[in-house]
């Protein structure tokens, strides 16, 4: 049987798939191939706090950790699994090593589409945006 | 029991990808074959569905109306133009309200009996299920659309956006989101109404509980992995872009709490275009609703009347079978339809 409301249910129909299925277009024709970012290599150290894996997963809920056993416990040292210790602050331990944000940090945020808030009152190194 | 099934069905469906990426080794069968087959079950499905459907036959005009019709008396009488639209762009006001604002849940009522020297019905207005819905289904879009981070490179200015507003209470790192909470706050309602109230209860089939559990099972998964597991989502944004880019490729560094999770999305995809999900595209068909009620205004032609078929007015049909109907002793509107033609020729 023939469509009643043919033009409408069509064009509608067609808006949605349209639109699910943008992302392969963009894919294919903007971003063609993806590839992790890679941010810069600490130069003069080998190890971060924790090892690699933790810290490419868990290092923001490090940081709030971190926030609150500074600002709200006052414990200021923390002691990674090696035993070894840090003085717990976001501009003088992590980017003391990790010195351009630009080229660490952001480098992955700006592909995993967030901006974290913390540098609205942390003075930043190098590589201000 | 039905909720009870849908439930274990739920868990059996956690426990596939856990033994098949753990045990099994198939990586790239959850990560990649299954997500992809799901996605063309879901599309190709989607448009059968609404093709079926603008095919078959429509209607006469069956609007339901909750409002004045036009009147005779337009200053007395003013005609509701939102529940008794009686044109094309009143009907589409209507449908926008209907589609964005879910203004039929919106008017729901509430009956019920009391007794005061006899039995009384009453209604009131009862905007509990308007609520429950209106939180789950804007938290579940804007669920999806942030996920856009993953499928596109560059990330557009609009998940920006909603990310900035989703996480606008900024508690913990990674921030809360807002609409995390208002989806399993929302389906939990959902849910519960439908265990809690005794006559909804009656009336739900499993393949209302199976939805209802799934999309829990999906929410709760996401929730687990963002904030609890910790997926390395750079190797995420690796494997989801492969998708997209038809690049595939698993990085190692991909846990299983990830492949859960777009297992069970992978179920919801494939099972979208055969459950009652399929609403979302039939909101826009609901002839109750996407007609303009018109028929007293407009002549409507049956759609499917074969054209050989000619109207036969009354006037004709009186010409025709007037005697007879004079002989039964039914009344004329020409009474000299009614005498016999040898007659009237003598
Ligand atoms: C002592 C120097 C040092 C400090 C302090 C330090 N890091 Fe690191 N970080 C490193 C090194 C070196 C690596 C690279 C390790 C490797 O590749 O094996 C690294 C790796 C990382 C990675 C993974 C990057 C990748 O390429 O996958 C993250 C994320 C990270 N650090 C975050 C932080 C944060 C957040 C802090 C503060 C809480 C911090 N680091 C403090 C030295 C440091
Ligand atoms: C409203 C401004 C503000 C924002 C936003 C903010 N901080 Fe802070 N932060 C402070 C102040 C003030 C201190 C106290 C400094 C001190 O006593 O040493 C502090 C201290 C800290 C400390 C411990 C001490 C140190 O020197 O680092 C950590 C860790 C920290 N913040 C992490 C974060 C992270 C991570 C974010 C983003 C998610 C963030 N902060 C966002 C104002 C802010
Ligand atoms: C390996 C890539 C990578 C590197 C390097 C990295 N991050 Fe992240 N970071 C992420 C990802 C991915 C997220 C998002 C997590 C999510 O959305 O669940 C994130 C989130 C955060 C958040 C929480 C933001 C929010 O609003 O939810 C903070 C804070 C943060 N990172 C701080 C840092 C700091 C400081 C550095 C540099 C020293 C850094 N990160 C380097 C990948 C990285």
């Amino acid at each position: 049987m023939k469509m009643h409301y043919g033009f409408p249910i069509i064009a509608g129909l067609l808006i949605f798939v349209v639109a699910i299925t943008a992302p392969f277009a963009v894919g294919k024709a903007v971003t063609k191939q993806y590839k992790q970012p890679e941010p810069k290599k600490v130069v003069g150290e080998k190890e971060c706090i924790e090892s690699v894996e933790f810290m490419r997963t868990e290092h923001m809920q490090l940081l709030n950790e971190w926030r609150d056993w500074a600002l709200r416990d006052g414990k200021r040292i923390y002691t990674n699994h090696a035993g070894k210790q840090f003085t717990i602050s976001l501009q003088n331990t992590c980017m003391k090593c990790h010195t351009n944000k630009a080229e660490f940090c952001d480098k992955c945020h700006n592909d995993a589409g967030v901006s974290p808030y913390c540098w609205d009152c942390h003075v930043q190194p190098e590589g201000l945006k | 029991m039905n909720a009870l099934y849908s439930l274990l069905f739920v868990f059996l469906l956690v426990l596939i990808p856990l033994f098949g990426v753990d045990a099994a080794h198939l990586r790239s069968i959850f990560g990649v074959c299954i997500p992809m087959t799901a996605f063309i079950i879901f599309l190709v499905g989607f448009i059968y569905k609404v093709i079926t459907w603008a095919r078959s036959a429509v209607p006469f005009r069956i609007p339901t109306t909750g409002g004045q019709f036009k009147s005779f008396d337009p200053v007395l009488f003013p005609q509701n133009k939102l529940d008794c639209p009686q044109t094309g762009a009143q009907t589409f006001f209507r449908m926008v309200l209907e589609v964005f604002a879910f203004r039929s849940l919106f008017r729901n009522t509430a009956v019920s009996l009391h007794e005061n020297n006899g039995p009384v019905v009453a209604y009131k207005s009862s905007k509990w299920l308007w609520l429950f819905a209106i939180t789950f289904h804007y938290s579940f879009f804007i669920v999806a659309l942030r996920h856009l981070r993953l499928f596109l490179e560059p990330i557009p200015f609009f998940v920006h956006g909603l990310e900035f507003v989703d996480g606008i209470l900024q508690i913990g790192a990674p921030t809360m989101y807002l609409t995390d909470a208002g989806l399993v706050l929302g389906v939990l309602l959902l849910l519960g109404r439908r265990l809690i109230n005794p006559r909804i209860n009656y009336i739900s089939y499993a393949s209302d509980f199976f939805p209802l559990f799934l999309i829990l099972a999906v929410a709760l998964s996401g929730i687990y992995m963002r904030y609890y597991a910790k997926v390395d989502i750079m190797a995420i944004k690796e494997l989801t872009m492969g998708l997209v880019t038809f690049h595939y490729h698993v990085p190692d560094a991909i846990t299983a709490p990830f492949f859960v999770h777009v297992f069970l999305v992978s179920v919801l995809m494939a099972y979208f275009p055969f459950s009652k999900l399929m609403h979302m595209p039939g909101v826009f068909l609901s002839p109750t609703r996407n007609m303009p009620n018109d028929t007293r205004a407009k002549h409507h032609v049956n759609p499917w009347n074969d054209p050989k078929i000619m109207a036969h007015a009354y006037a004709d049909y009186e010409k025709e079978f007037g005697v007879p109907m004079a002989e039964a002793g039914l009344p004329l509107d020409n009474p000299e339809n009614g005498v016999p033609h040898d007659e009237a020729d003598a």
